[in-house]
């Protein structure tokens, strides 16, 4: 399976990406220009976390309309997978591949810490390699992660499995002390009506690796390819 | 052509928690100023445009807002009367 990771100008976590994809699993994976129009036939696309265009304007306002995205949004309108992390979460909802935005952390500082969240949904492409329930630990590192939607639009998230992780206790409770920036219903991940983009404000790609102190990240990753963790 | 100035608010929409408003409303609180019921924080741009009138220059600056300056799902927007700048293109 071939990965592509966007980079924009701005993107910080395009590396890390790349090291999930490339080295963790061992799939091929190329980045893939702002500027250019071409996937260069990759299955997966990451978009991935940073600040694009110094997040003028609104975090994903301006990335949204770099040229790839033509192709990130086409290659989405097919049912192929999108990862869109942090940064890329709030393009992926400038888009319009998402519904929703992602406010200013109601705490109003920038967040730079491992959480833990819970699963949600165990049975999406990003995420059938784990269990419902499950609590994964992974780093957030953001400032305007406040996921937000019409209360309709929450409404079928919540009934249609629209949610993929939710902030949690390390226990897996939910309540507003865990909730890291505000999030309605403590939304961590969200879920396309036909399952193939998921947005996460949390950082799979930051715990993918041993030393990084986790791993659990390494699941989403997992799950695209259909394969089995020990 | 004429160049106009475009004026154009964008505010949180109601019912979106706004902690920098209420940040903001808590420090003037603490410098005595009691009778704040509310404040909102939003952003102020200003678009020159070269147009052929107002009404003109008025309805590109609300397709700018509604396709990249304001984000519906969060805010919405105003826009103030257009004034004519020096320097328009003829």
């Amino acid at each position: 399976m071939k990965f592509g990771i966007v980079t924009f100008p701005g993107s910080n976590g395009d590396y890390d990406a790349f090291h999930a994809a490339a080295d963790a699993i061992g799939e091929e994976s190329v980045y893939l220009w702002h500027k250019d129009h071409d996937l260069k036939d990759c299955d997966v696309i990451i978009l991935p976390g940073g600040f694009s265009y110094g997040d003028y304007l609104r975090p994903g306002a301006i990335a949204r309309f770099s040229p790839i995205m033509n192709e990130v949004v086409a290659h989405a309108r097919r049912g192929a997978p999108v990862l869109a992390i942090c940064n890329g979460f709030q393009v992926a909802c400038e888009a319009g591949l998402l519904p929703g935005a992602l406010l200013r952390n109601a705490s109003l500082r920038f967040v730079s810490r491992v959480v833990t969240m819970r699963v949600e949904n165990a049975s999406s492409m990003f995420t059938r390699e784990y269990f419902k329930g499950q609590v994964l630990s992974i780093p957030v590192a953001h400032g305007d992660g406040r996921y937000t939607a019409d209360s309709d639009v929450i409404a079928r998230l919540e009934g249609e499995g629209g949610v993929a992780f939710r902030y949690c206790s390390p226990a897996g409770t939910v309540s507003s002390e865990d909730n890291v920036n505000g999030a309605v219903n403590g939304i961590a991940g969200i879920l396309n009506d036909a399952g193939n983009v998921l947005g996460m404000m949390p950082h799979p790609e930051r715990a993918a690796d041993p030393i990084l102190g986790t791993t659990d990240g390494l699941g989403v990753f997992h799950s695209l390819l259909g394969g089995v963790i020990a | 052509m004429q160049l106009y100035r475009v004026p154009v608010q964008i505010i949180p929409r109601p019912g979106i928690l706004d902690p920098q408003g209420a940040a903001v409303a808590g420090a003037l609180r603490t410098l005595g100023f009691d009778n704040i019921a509310d404040i909102r924080v939003g952003r102020f741009i200003t678009v020159d445009v070269n147009a052929t009138d107002a009404q003109d220059a008025t309805g590109m600056v609300r397709r700018m807002c509604e396709k990249l300056l304001a984000n519906p799902v969060i805010e919405d927007f105003v826009l103030e009367e257009p004034t004519l700048q020096p320097g328009g293109q003829s």
